[in-house]
């Protein structure tokens, strides 16, 4: 059986295509003010990785903010459920994930079969999610490509003060008039970040194995940060961009959905 | 999926309807027909001026009013709004009192016209910033304003003292009866004790009423879902003490009984129960609908059963239930001294939202863990309330204790009167994934 699933995100739409529960394309496209030519971008580039045709697929799963723009899914769930789904497929003894997307966060808590337990998202606050870690890129003048190294590279902590990216922003910019090196600011940002993902984390109550996927968990910086502001080791589990698209591609196979 | 239950509408929706109506009425007409206009909370002793012929504007029903203007005309709020974001009133303040302030700086009114003129204020101190608003909207309008203070008893748990108990109902009677003798020598008009007995006795029975109403929603199927008993619980919050808000509720009573006794539902698919908590956010009730779609029904909130008192706690049994009033314990009223001293006694045992205002913690966990047990909620939904900060005390702690004991509950935060710190979309998609959790899809 193949299945597919799409996960329309803010920033990003990504879709998996499974064939007998195994990954057999995925594709990503960024999200313009034109979210159906994002869907048919994705669309194109997982079914090329893929190798097959679209009527191949037999049953497709949509998530992600965006979701309610697909109007083809045969299954539609949150990201919630998705990144459950996902994670757990991938390492069934992680009882904690946490999604760092663009421009929301979420922890949540599961149970070996992939249920989820409890959960907390960010409340209207871009500076727990990786659209905190673009507006920094642009104060910096520095590529997203860079801002991990440089993170890593800092030899002090200077923290920011403000809990909002607009305020941060502006902080950033004084920071850098007073010629506090970019290394040291790239490390703030990223300890800001850990700081609102982790209070919101540890509202679903934090428990070993935790697994961090979503976008960002790219970044080795911020990954350093989380770890530090958690206080226990993460796993950053592979390709972690696609892991909500994962986890809607299963749950399309599963017969008692939709 | 197949309906579980039968279900019909409330036969009594429409007269509901006409009451409230008949409360702007009153304010509209209240001029012309000689009666004093009076303003102030609902959320208040308002059963102190009955003594009088008059109409009262409540305020946080004005405000609410002025949230569904979101929808109807929304050029109109947030101009009301802004107005009171431009006069320096910020944005942590009670979002029922920055709108009606608003509107009163506009002097606009938004059922049409110019902001009534009042004849005074009266307030008592439901919460710190009840008092400031009359305050402060009086010294706009250049009306005169009487505060009266409250001091709630604390909860139960906390083994408060007799003798501070009654140092308390003495304390507020005695303001009642200054404030009768301010509004007296303000107004120049004569105060009838007997109305004023009658109003207290009406207010008792009311909300008495009311809560017996909601223990009705113990029942399995719910006979009523929480978005309805918004347009029920309104009359005690408007109008408790007048006699035809008692006569609607014994017959709402009696409805709900039979709705009861032939297993009819609020929602035919009723296969998840949740309680509520804080005021819901005005404009976006369509999340109750979304609700149903689930087969989850909503049996109310500690704020929708209690919001305007009603509730006696029993030591023997350790809940609370529907107050007694005074006229059911043989407490005769003869005078105005014994009216003030009963209405005062009556805010202070049964006004356990007033008391959730100021005090929370274990107290106010042990309500909310008690109404999830009698009611047999399967889940609760919190509103995590920007736009007041008394129903949002000790939230978080609620939910702690609601986790500890295994009840599934979600948050979501929002604005019971501002909807531009509400997020209609991440609301829903918030609730779909809790949807998701509990393992419940859309039914239709």
């Amino acid at each position: 059986m193949i299945t597919a699933g799409i996960d329309m995100g803010a920033a990003f739409a990504k879709m998996v295509i499974l064939k007998d529960g195994k990954v057999i394309g995925k594709g990503i496209s960024k999200v313009t003010l034109d979210p159906d030519e994002a869907v048919q971008t994705v669309q194109v580039a997982a079914l090329k990785d893929a190798g097959i045709k679209p009527e191949e697929i037999e049953r497709i799963c949509v998530t992600g903010s965006g979701r309610k723009l697909f109007k083809n899914a045969h299954v539609s769930v949150t990201d919630v459920t998705a990144d459950a789904a996902g994670t757990n497929y991938l390492d069934k003894t992680i009882k904690t994930v946490i999604d760092v997307g663009g421009e929301e966060a979420r922890a949540m808590k599961v149970s070996e079969e992939g249920k989820v337990i409890n959960f907390a998202v960010n409340d209207k606050c871009a500076a727990g999610a990786g659209a905190f870690i673009e507006a920094m890129t642009r104060a910096l003048e520095l590529p997203l490509a860079d801002f991990a190294a440089y993170s890593l590279r800092s030899t002090q902590k200077i923290p920011i003060n403000a809990q909002c990216t607009i305020f941060a922003e502006s902080e950033v910019v004084t920071l850098i008039n007073e010629l506090v090196p970019r290394e040291d600011i790239c490390r703030s940002v990223h300890e800001g970040i850990s700081e609102r993902i982790s209070s919101m984390a540890k509202r679903v109550g934090i428990e070993e194995k935790v697994g961090l996927i979503g976008g960002p968990a790219n970044n080795h910086g911020l990954v350093a940060a989380l770890k530090n502001s958690l206080g226990m080791e993460i796993l950053v589990l592979p390709e972690p961009e696609y892991v909500s698209a994962l986890g809607a591609a299963l749950i399309a196979a599963r017969k008692e959905e939709g | 999926m197949e309906k579980k239950h039968k279900t019909a509408p409330i036969k009594l929706w429409e007269k509901a309807k006409e009451l409230r109506l008949n409360v702007y009425r009153d304010i509209a007409e209240a001029k012309s027909k000689g009666k004093l206009l009076i303003g102030g909370g609902t959320e208040s002793l308002i059963a102190v001026p009955t003594g009088f012929d008059h109409a009262y504007l409540g305020g946080e029903p004005y405000g609410a009013s002025i949230a569904f203007m979101h929808r109807e005309n929304p050029a109109l709020y947030q101009q009301i709004l802004e107005a009171s974001d431009y006069a320096g009133y910020p944005r942590d303040l009670c979002a029922y009192m920055r709108s009606y302030i608003g509107s009163v700086l506009l002097d606009k009114y938004i059922f049409g016209g110019s902001f009534p003129k009042l004849d005074f204020n009266l307030q008592a101190g439901f919460c710190d910033t009840h008092c400031k608003w009359y305050q402060i909207t009086s010294e706009i309008k250049g009306i005169p304003y009487f505060a009266i203070e409250m001091l709630p008893f604390q909860w139960e748990i906390e083994g408060e003292s007799e003798k501070v108990k009654k140092l308390k109902i003495d304390y507020i009677a005695n303001q009642i009866l200054d404030a009768i003798e301010w509004m007296i020598k303000t107004t120049g008009r004569k105060f009838d004790d007997e109305k004023f007995i009658q109003g207290c006795k009406n207010e008792f029975e009311s909300t008495s009423l009311w809560a017996k109403i909601c223990t009705l929603n113990r029942a399995i199927p719910a006979p009523v879902d929480e978005k309805s008993m918004f347009s029920f619980y309104i009359l005690a919050v408007l109008a408790r003490p007048k006699q035809e808000v008692v006569e609607f509720y014994r017959e709402l009573l009696a409805e709900v009984q039979e709705r009861v006794d032939n297993q009819i539902a609020a929602n035919p698919y009723e296969r998840f129960r949740i309680l509520s908590d804080s005021q819901p956010p005005w404009f976006g009730l369509d999340i109750y609908r979304l609700l149903d779609r689930y087969g989850v029904v909503s049996l109310g909130a500690h704020y929708t059963l209690g919001l305007s008192g009603g509730w006696e706690y029993s030591k023997e049994e350790d809940t609370w239930n529907p107050a007694r009033t005074p006229q059911e314990r043989g407490v005769l009223l003869k005078t105005r001294e014994d009216a003030a001293r009963a209405l005062s006694e009556w805010w202070l045992k049964t006004g356990t939202v007033c008391r959730g205002v100021r005090y929370s913690g274990a107290g106010k966990n042990k309500r909310i863990l008690d109404l999830a047990d009698k009611w047999r909620a399967n889940g609760v939904i919190i509103h995590l309330n920007r736009g007041c900060e008394g129903t949002g005390a000790g939230q978080m702690e609620i939910v702690a204790a609601l986790l500890k004991k295994g009840i599934p509950t979600l948050t979501y935060e929002g604005n019971h009167a501002d909807a531009r710190e509400y997020d209609e979309a991440r609301t829903i998609s918030r609730l779909e994934s809790f949807m998701e959790t509990l393992g419940l899809k859309k039914i239709y």
